[in-house]
């Protein structure tokens, strides 16, 4: 009897050091396995610039970020998958990573794109951290969408305030590319416009890859407006710069990021100079903080980031923020966690500016009103959080 | 007023371009039966070697559009003919069509794989500046195209119908199997027409690229209003792919201006239809009968 006994606790001991052991064990490969972050973006069409400078910010930030350890001890495995800026393909990519049942998605950035993908992660309840900035995105309900940058209806009113008080503007041209993005401006745009007085004297639509803008600009000149909002993706907007100045336009030429950025100013070279406009991110923001990610960026990919390049770092670091917060990599709980948060540089410095992100996934944080001057942006002002 | 010939010339400058390139194919489609759908890329990776050359030979401009030319020459003149060509033409016409549009794809990819995805700035062959005529702001670039292209046009005429060498090109394309029997060399005149196609989608491309920028999507836009150039004005007929491209660079141009900016992508198509509905063989072809 005595020996039966001291066989079942043997035993229940036995397994229970087995069980705590091979528990153990499993905590330890976990901890050992590699985090796969997979990044759904625009590597080659139209939004190649936009989605290569994403790439590189993301690549950046989880070299940092495993070179000190990983996230909770696991090194993040990158796989970076190409939409060829097409809608269609993004969604196949993205379903084709969330079979892999990832922790979080990175990516689109093109709105059009993002606004097909988000239905497939809200539906595996994945969060999607995407670089879209059409107003629609965050107006859908999906509890796991997360902006990097300002969405239109953010970015908008305070580009209207500035034509209405900085150039006492009466009249307006908009120059929009159609697709998400350049709709989803234009609409929210002339909306803002209207609750100011301001008239809107031409409306012109131009295709996404579009290079000749020779009848856009003679349009544009004709209308005689005031000042002209250009809402066109990087490339475009160099071409149409080019293309206005070469034909003498001297009325102000006012736009949000994609008129002001790096890409921009190389391609357009002089034709950038005296552009103003308002940018949610710049390289050349006075934070030395974001003057540092430049640096490194330069340095790491010889060639000077714009602001999808910032996106896509703060994105990885949002990822690491997050789940140092809740100490475990559950999706679910990682949108929650999100939803309402503020992550401040002190805390977690590869976030660059302290941002919050509100119940639809939309984010507050400083922005900038800034020049093209002598080739370079040069930040006119900087304009602090809206809810502060 | 000054707003139409602005738009006119600048349509005309973009037309030359579609003309040179339809123009190229054209000119293998008559001497090999050769639909060359790649013609957009060809046009597209030219600039590509001389930004290549620039970049990793770090020779000046000029050095490398030689280099760019000669590059241009061996391979989407001599090696395409080799290559693709000569095996696949005796397939017939659709294995020679699916593998140009292979060859495309893979020019594509090669130039965003080993340069870059992005827009590159590329160097105008002339220094950039304005003339203002009658109010009208024109960039000297444009009338430097039309007038390179016009120039190209006249001397590719000349050699086409003012040499010998050109008479046996245009005997070959008529009835290779008359002209082998006059004794024409027929497979070398064959081969000049690739390297005359691959000089003129080497020159449009140097002149096209510093307004559209160097991008390996060039070819999409290009190839696709040659093609509609080329059949537009005529098939069978230099001076019919000129009169295409022409007509097509203009009516882009002054449409997206006066009738419609959203739907500028359709009017070239509207076009097509139009001419082939009411003269199949095209604004300047000739009407041509097979036995089948």
């Amino acid at each position: 009897m005595i020996t039966t006994q001291l066989n079942r606790k043997t035993f229940l001991l036995a397994s229970a050091l087995l069980a705590g052991g091979l528990g153990l064990g499993l905590q330890a490969a976990q901890a050992a396995d590699p985090l796969y972050l997979p990044n759904v973006v625009e590597l080659s069409g139209p939004g190649a610039v936009s989605g290569t400078n994403w790439r590189d910010g993301i690549i950046l930030a989880v070299e940092e970020i495993n070179a000190k350890g990983g996230i909770l001890g696991r090194k993040i495995e990158l796989e970076n998958l190409d939409t060829q800026s097409d809608a269609g393909i993004s969604r196949a990519q993205m379903q084709k990573v969330l079979d892999k049942n990832p922790y979080v998605v990175l990516g689109p950035v093109f709105s059009g794109s993002v606004l097909v993908d988000m239905a497939l992660t809200s539906q595996a309840e994945v969060p999607e951290i995407m670089g879209g900035e059409a107003a629609a995105i965050t107006q859908k309900g999906s509890k796991y969408i997360f902006r990097t940058a300002f969405g239109q209806q953010s970015s908008i009113p305070k580009l209207a305030n500035y034509f209405r008080d900085g150039l006492k503007a009466k009249t307006v041209a908009v120059v929009w590319v159609n697709n998400d993005f350049g709709k989803g401006g234009r609409d929210n745009f002339i909306k803002e416009m209207a609750a100011r007085d301001i008239k809107v004297v031409a409306d012109i639509s131009t295709e996404s890859g579009q290079a000749d803008f020779s009848a856009d600009v003679v349009k544009v000149k004709g209308a005689n407006a005031d000042a002209i909002f250009v809402y066109t993706n990087e490339e475009e907007s160099a071409r149409f710069l080019k293309e206005a100045r070469k034909q003498g336009i001297k009325t102000p030429l006012i736009g949000e990021t994609t008129l002001l950025g790096q890409k921009v100013i190389d391609l357009a070279g002089d034709a950038a100079n005296g552009v103003k406009g308002h940018v949610g991110l710049s390289a050349d923001a006075p934070i030395p903080a974001v003057q540092e990610f430049a640096k490194k960026f330069k340095a790491r990919f010889n060639y000077v980031n714009d602001h999808n390049g910032i996106k896509g770092y703060i994105a990885v670091y949002m990822i690491k923020a997050v789940t140092e917060k809740t100490g475990k990599f559950d999706s679910k709980l990682f949108a929650s966690t999100l939803h309402g948060m503020t992550i401040k540089p002190e805390q977690e410095p590869g976030i660059l500016m302290e941002a919050t992100w509100d119940a639809n996934g939309d984010i507050d944080r400083a922005s900038f009103l800034a020049e093209i001057v002598d080739n370079k942006q040069k930040i006119v002002e900087i304009l602090p959080k809206l809810n502060k | 007023m000054a707003a139409f010939i602005q738009l006119f010339v600048s349509g005309l400058a973009t037309g030359a371009i579609y003309a040179l390139v339809a123009v190229g194919f054209m000119l293998l489609w008559q001497t090999s039966q050769t639909i060359n759908f790649a013609q957009g890329e060809f046009v597209m990776i030219p600039a590509f070697f001389v930004l290549w050359a620039i970049r990793f030979l770090g020779i000046d401009f000029w050095p490398a559009v030689g280099i760019g030319v000669i590059v241009s020459l061996i391979i989407l003149g001599f090696l395409f003919k080799r290559m693709i060509v000569d095996p696949m033409i005796k397939h017939g016409v659709l294995p020679m069509v699916i593998s140009t549009i292979a060859l495309s794809i893979f020019l594509k990819e090669m130039v965003k794989d080993f340069y870059s995805s992005q827009a590159q700035p590329f160097p105008g062959l002339i220094p950039s500046s304005d003339l203002n005529f009658f109010g009208a702001v024109i960039s000297t670039q444009n009338i430097f195209i039309l007038i390179i292209a016009s120039l190209t046009v006249v001397a590719l005429n000349f050699l086409l119908n003012g040499t010998r060498l050109g008479r046996a090109m245009q005997a070959t394309a008529q009835n290779p199997t008359v002209a082998r029997i006059l004794g024409i060399p027929v497979e070398r005149m064959i081969l000049y027409t690739f390297l005359i196609n691959a000089a003129l989608v080497a020159l449009a491309s140097f002149l096209i690229s510093p307004i559209y920028l160097a991008k390996f999507t060039n070819g999409d836009v290009l190839g696709l209003a040659a093609f509609i150039a080329a059949i537009v004005g005529g098939f069978n007929q230099v001076r019919g792919a000129i009169v295409g491209g022409l007509v097509l660079g203009v009516t882009e141009n002054l449409a997206a201006a006066y009738i419609s900016a959203q739907y500028r992508g359709a009017i070239p198509l509207i076009l097509l239809i139009v001419v082939i509905l009411w003269r199949p063989h095209g604004l300047m072809g000739r009407a041509e009968e097979r036995t089948v």
